[in-house]
This record gives structure tokens, C-alpha cells and sequence, in this order.
């Protein structure tokens, strides 16, 4: 794979799934449809760290540690994130994200 | 050049692509959760391509195991009767596709002004230390049995870091969801619904027929009242 296709195009697919959750998190308005894309933008994370260590330290294993932690990090935001939206479900009926605007005053 | 690789990540790349593009487009969002899945499956077939195979296999685990079911079960426990109909992204979205667009066309020829010195340096970094007599290649990628090392060496305290912190988030998850038993909602009995059909107090339904939660809680709790 690494002598045939260029670092440049696995980073560019990144990209564009970075830009895919993106979009997804700026306009969805279920929360969970915000968090999806939200891990759409993480995973691609993971794509870019993946992609270095394989092209330019493949001896090393800092790339991989690092995408592992990321993998961590996030699966613990996605448990406290479900549980908070499991919570304001109960409180307000709704997780619809332009109906919770207590703070909005 | 090796064809068959680039035609394999071509096509993970059209799948996982594809997929997340169904992700934030599709109306109803359990199929939105599954296309999640598929784009999760994607870039683990990616980490295979790119000789990551540890990596490859808790992406599995982790993201299309446990994250998607977790986001499914999310779905199902706070779905609403009436999700039907109902506008799936803000009025404005235009906007948030104007922003990712525009993210997009600044990343990418940035990356592609600096391609030829990675494409360098990615050649100079896949020749192995030593070469061996007749071994083209001595080239070792980092395995499972690397990373482990790693884990118990060099990140020993970020790797306790993050076991701390996946305890708090599984009792902060806990805490945030927890329901105290004397708020639980409860679901009137057949003499509670009889009792307040007597004294004329119809529990009030939305327009699919589903009695509204929060008012027949309020309505047995003014039964409870009245009891005492």
C-alpha cells in the first residue's frame, strides 16, 4: 500500500470525512445526530495518525498509542454524552437541540 | 505501483465516504446509526490496508461494537412517538455546509502543496536499518507485541491516565443517568385510569394517541394527594 498509494491521498480522505462530521454536527438537531458526527470527525483523527506512523515512522509506535488513547478518550465522551442525553430526554421529552435553550434566557 | 492496492482503497475510500455522507444526510436516524457502522467498518478496513492490524481490530470492537450499539440504544430510549415529520437538521444548514466546504478547500491544497516532500521522506522512512544479503527489505512495522511494550514502558503514566479516566466517565455516565426510584415516571394502573375517568379528568394524548408522560405523572400524583 505504501509504495503505491500516496500519503497525500489517504490524508485527503481524512479531510473529507472530517468535513462529513462536521456538517453533521453543525446541522443535525438530534444531539445524537450530533455526536454521530461527531465521531465521524474523531475516526478521521485517527486516519491521519494511523497514515503518518505507516508512511514516515513505521518502526515506531507513537502513531499507534496515540490513535489507541483517541479511541479511549472518545469512547468515554460517548458514554458521559449518551448518558447526559438520556438525562435531558427525561427532563424536557425532547433532545431535539434548539428546544433546550434554558440558557439562552 | 501495485494496481490492486490502489483499486482496494479506492473503493474503502468511496465506502467509508460514501457512508458517512449517508450518515448526515438520511432522514430517519436509526439508519443514520447504521450507515455509522459501515463508514466504522470502513476505516478499519483502512487500518488492514495500512498494516495496522492491532488497530484495525479495536476499531471493531470499540467503534462498531460498542459505540454504535450504544448509540442505537440512545436512539431507541429517547425516540419520540411522533419523529415523523419533523425537520432532521436547523433551518440554517447551508451554513454548516458552506463551513465544512470551505474547511475542506483549505486542507486539501495544503496538503497537496506539501505531498511531494512527505512522498520523500515516506520513501526514505519504509528502508529497513540493516538491509539483510538477499532480503529486499528488512523493513519492521510495529505489531501488537511493539505497542504493548510501549504501553508498559515508554506511556506507562499516560496508560494509567487513561484508565482513570474511563473509570470516572463510567461512573460519570452512571451518576448523569441515574433516576432516583420516587421520580420514576410510572404507568397508571387500570383503577388509577378508572378513578380519574370518574372524577372526570381525561389524561391528556397527543395527536398520535400516546398519553402524554408528565401529565399523567401530575395526575397521579394528585390521586396520591387526594388518597392521603
Amino acid at each position: 500500500m505504501v509504495g503505491s498509494v500516496p500519503l497525500v491521498w489517504v490524508l485527503t480522505l481524512a479531510a473529507g470525512l472530517f468535513c462529513i462530521g462536521l456538517f453533521g454536527a453543525l446541522s443535525r438537531r438530534n444531539i445524537v445526530g450530533m455526536l454521530m458526527g461527531i465521531e465521524l470527525m474523531l475516526n478521521s483523527v485517527n486516519i491521519n495518525l494511523v497514515a503518518f506512523w505507516r508512511y514516515l515512522q513505521p518502526t515506531g509506535t507513537a502513531g499507534l498509542i496515540f490513535a489507541i488513547f483517541t479511541i479511549a478518550v472518545a469512547a468515554a465522551e460517548v458514554a458521559v454524552g449518551l448518558a447526559m442525553v438520556i438525562a435531558i430526554y427525561r427532563a424536557r421529552l425532547t433532545i431535539n437541540a434548539d428546544e433546550i435553550d434554558t440558557l439562552k434566557g | 505501483m501495485n494496481p490492486i492496492a490502489i483499486g482496494v482503497f479506492i473503493v474503502i475510500a468511496l465506502l467509508t465516504l460514501g457512508s458517512g455522507i449517508m450518515v448526515v444526510t438520511v432522514r430517519n436516524i436509526i439508519h443514520s446509526a447504521l450507515w455509522l457502522i459501515a463508514s466504522f467498518i470502513g476505516v478499519a478496513a483502512l487500518y488492514l490496508l495500512m498494516e495496522a492490524e492491532f488497530l484495525a481490530v479495536v476499531q471493531i470492537l470499540v467503534y462498531a461494537g460498542a459505540v454504535s450499539i450504544l448509540v442505537l440504544f440512545a436512539i431507541m430510549l429517547t425516540r419520540q412517538v411522533t419523529g415523523e415529520g419533523v425537520r432532521v437538521v436547523f433551518e440554517r444548514w447551508w451554513v454548516a455546509l458552506l463551513i465544512a466546504l470551505g474547511l475542506f478547500g483549505v486542507i486539501v491544497p495544503t496538503l497537496w502543496k506539501h505531498g511531494a516532500t512527505w512522498e520523500e521522506a515516506a520513501k526514505l522512512a519504509q528502508v529497513g536499518p540493516a538491509p539483510v544479503e538477499g532480503a529486499a527489505n528488512s523493513l519492521q512495522v510495529a505489531t501488537a507485541t511493539e505497542i504493548g511494550r510501549s504501553f508498559m514502558g515508554e506511556y506507562l503514566l499516560p496508560f494509567e491516565v487513561v484508565s482513570v479516566l474511563l473509570l470516572m466517565a463510567l461512573i460519570g455516565a452512571v451518576v448523569i443517568a441515574y433516576e432516583e426510584r420516587t421520580r420514576r415516571r410510572r404507568v397508571l394502573t387500570l383503577a388509577e385510569e378508572l378513578a380519574l375517568k370518574k372524577r372526570g379528568i381525561v389524561e391528556p394524548r397527543d395527536a398520535e394517541g400516546a398519553v402524554v408522560p408528565r401529565e399523567a405523572e401530575a395526575a397521579v400524583i394528585l390521586l396520591d394527594s387526594e388518597q392521603a
